[in-house]
């Protein structure tokens, strides 16, 4: 299990009362900023949106959104349905480019990269959906990454079955993905994302529709996942309790907008997240 | 009861013609979502590579007098070569239209490789004396089998068992599998497109060629159209298999076979001229009674 984060970085901010001015070439945060300018820390490699809007013929799903992630960390990222969760995972991972901002791996610029350039830079991901080759066995949707990402037909299924083994679902290799339940089909996503370990593994509310104690389950899996593989984690829940229990840090998403940031105990007081959680209507 | 036996060996020689073909478009369809209408036409193509180009009336063979070892290869060449020459000029600077249009331009593209034919070749029918030895019979016990059925039937099965290793054994095969369930997911996961895309043509080139090997062994004659029919009622296999399931084009290229030649056999004579009709008639109640195919393309079908 990963410590709690105490340093100062974790201080709330709140970023509709940013006044920075526009086309700051570094738009991170002070404390964000300056983990990145040591370059020998190992947070020389953070995931971050700096400044990320998307706009879908004019209307703002998200807005100068700011977010790093780091590796060795469980970041949650909560907020209501439609708060722009997905949309910001999907630009943090290629799959839609920002209209605005910038997407920084480390150092490197990599806006507007294909999501297959992000997955070999190291940037993983799940869909809400699970998406598996239904018609393949479990064990061969596992493979596929492995073989996609280079590693020989051997590696490849080795390698499958070591992260379907950890995940608890290596009973199920040779069955059809296309009949598992849902759970495991659930498992075996997360298997396929961390199979040739990412360095950032985004994790699209993996627990949706789970029972609290299937979420739970899975939420041990997926605290283990930073020290077992050394990447970071961006876990998005629209369940407030989930993330309380497994996120060193989190930040809160509602309307497009980055309303707090912080531990999880911070962000529950903050009344701008209770007024999104409890307060709409 | 022999007759019985002719019948399904029968059904299954024409099955595997089907299938031949119907896993070369299914292919194609699961990889790019083209319905590939210019596969008849690789297949005629196939045909025309056996005799010197000519109008002649008299065909002239030249790849068709070779010994099986050198033309089989050479047909297949030819015909791989066409394939992935339509993709490159065609499919390729259309990547990411819709499949409406990707089927009209293979509509287009047929046209135009059977007019190309009828240019270099005229437009008369021409006989081609393939592997006459494959006209003879083989009497087993009281049967009496040709000998284009077994070897269409023994051709087709170590096909499809040489296909299935390569789909599940081979790197290549896996990502291919993968890019046919869903192509934009195995894409992100780092399958190569143009790899997978590259070869499902030069599959379906060399099935094509495989087929059009045995039809002018079967029909002895080549015309611009010879593909067409073959090529139609493989797609309405693929349908009737599940439009995107490999196993299922094969499986309804077999049906396909089995209905049209036990119509022939069993209709009362004055219908089975009609035969087409009611293989037809039986392919609306398949899909009537299920939509997506015999085989249900998984891929395809949304879960709630």
């Amino acid at each position: 299990m990963m410590g709690r984060r105490t340093e100062a970085s974790v201080a709330l901010r709140h970023s509709d009362t940013d006044d920075r001015p526009p086309g700051v070439a570094n738009p991170l945060p002070s404390p964000m900023s300056a983990t990145l300018t040591h370059a020998s820390d190992c947070s020389a490699t953070d995931l971050a949106a700096a400044g990320i809007s998307v706009r879908f013929q004019g209307l703002a799903a998200i807005s100068e959104v700011d977010l790093t992630v780091r590796r060795g960390e469980v970041l949650g990222l909560i907020g209501p349905n439609g708060a722009g969760k997905t949309t910001l995972v999907n630009c943090l991972t290629g799959h839609q480019r920002p209209s605005e901002g910038r997407i920084l791996l480390g150092q490197m610029d990599i806006t507007g990269w294909s999501p297959q350039k992000f997955r070999r830079a190291g940037v993983a991901r799940t869909f809400q959906s699970g998406r598996l080759f239904k018609d393949m066995t479990v064990l061969e949707n596992v493979e596929t990454t492995a073989v996609g990402l280079g590693r020989s037909r051997r590696a490849a299924a080795r390698e499958a079955m070591d992260a379907l083994d950890w995940l608890g679902v290596a009973d199920s290799a040779e069955r059809l993905a296309g009949v598992l339940p849902y759970t495991d089909e659930r498992r075996v996503a997360i298997a396929r994302a961390l199979v040739v370990p990412p360095e950032y593994l985004l994790l699209d509310e993996p627990a949706a529709g789970m029972s609290d104690s299937e979420c739970d389950e899975l939420l041990g899996f997926v605290n283990e996942i930073p020290g077992r593989y050394g990447c970071g984690v961006l876990l998005i829940e629209h369940n407030m309790r989930v993330v309380m229990n497994s996120c060193s840090r989190i930040v809160v998403l509602d309307g497009g907008r980055r309303i707090a940031e912080g531990t999880p105990e911070a962000v529950q007081k903050e009344p701008g997240v209770i007024s999104a959680y409890l307060g709409e209507g | 009861m022999i007759t019985f036996l002719q019948n399904v060996l029968d059904a299954l020689s024409l099955g595997s013609l089907y299938a031949l073909t119907a896993l070369g478009i299914g292919l194609i369809f699961g990889v790019l979502k083209l319905i590939n209408f210019a596969h008849g036409d690789f297949i005629t193509f196939g045909a025309y590579a056996l005799i010197i180009p000519s109008s002649a009336d008299v065909a002239q063979v030249l790849v068709g007098g070779w010994s099986w070892e050198l033309l089989i290869p050479t047909v297949c060449i030819a015909v791989i070569a066409i394939a992935l020459a339509s993709d490159y000029l065609v499919f390729r600077p259309l990547r990411g239209a819709s499949p409406p249009t990707l089927m009209a331009a293979s509509f287009a593209l047929s046209y135009v490789i059977q007019n190309a034919i009828m240019v270099i070749y005229g437009a008369r029918p021409k006989s081609v004396n393939l592997w006459p030895v494959l006209g003879d019979q083989t009497h087993v016990g009281p049967l009496t089998i040709p000998n284009l059925n077994l070897v269409t039937i023994a051709v087709t099965l170590a096909l499809m068992v040489g296909m299935t290793i390569v789909l599940r054994r081979t790197s290549v095969g896996i990502q291919m599998r993968a890019a046919a369930e869903d192509f934009r997911m195995a894409r992100y996961l780092g399958v190569r497109a143009d790899l997978v895309i590259g070869l499902a043509f030069v599959i379906s080139g060399a099935l094509a060629a495989v087929a059009a090997l045995l039809l002018v062994a079967q029909t002895g004659s080549l015309t611009q159209t010879m593909g067409q029919p073959i090529a139609l009622f493989a797609f309405i296999a693929t349908v009737v298999g599940g439009m995107g399931s490999l196993a299922g084009a094969v499986v309804g290229g077999f049906v396909i076979g089995a209905i049209v030649i036990m119509f022939q056999a069993y209709l009362p004579p004055d219908l089975r001229a009609f035969r087409d009709a009611f293989a037809f008639a039986f392919v609306i109640l398949v899909l009537v009674a299920k939509p997506s195919g015999l085989l249900r393309a998984k891929g395809l079908v949304e879960r709630v």
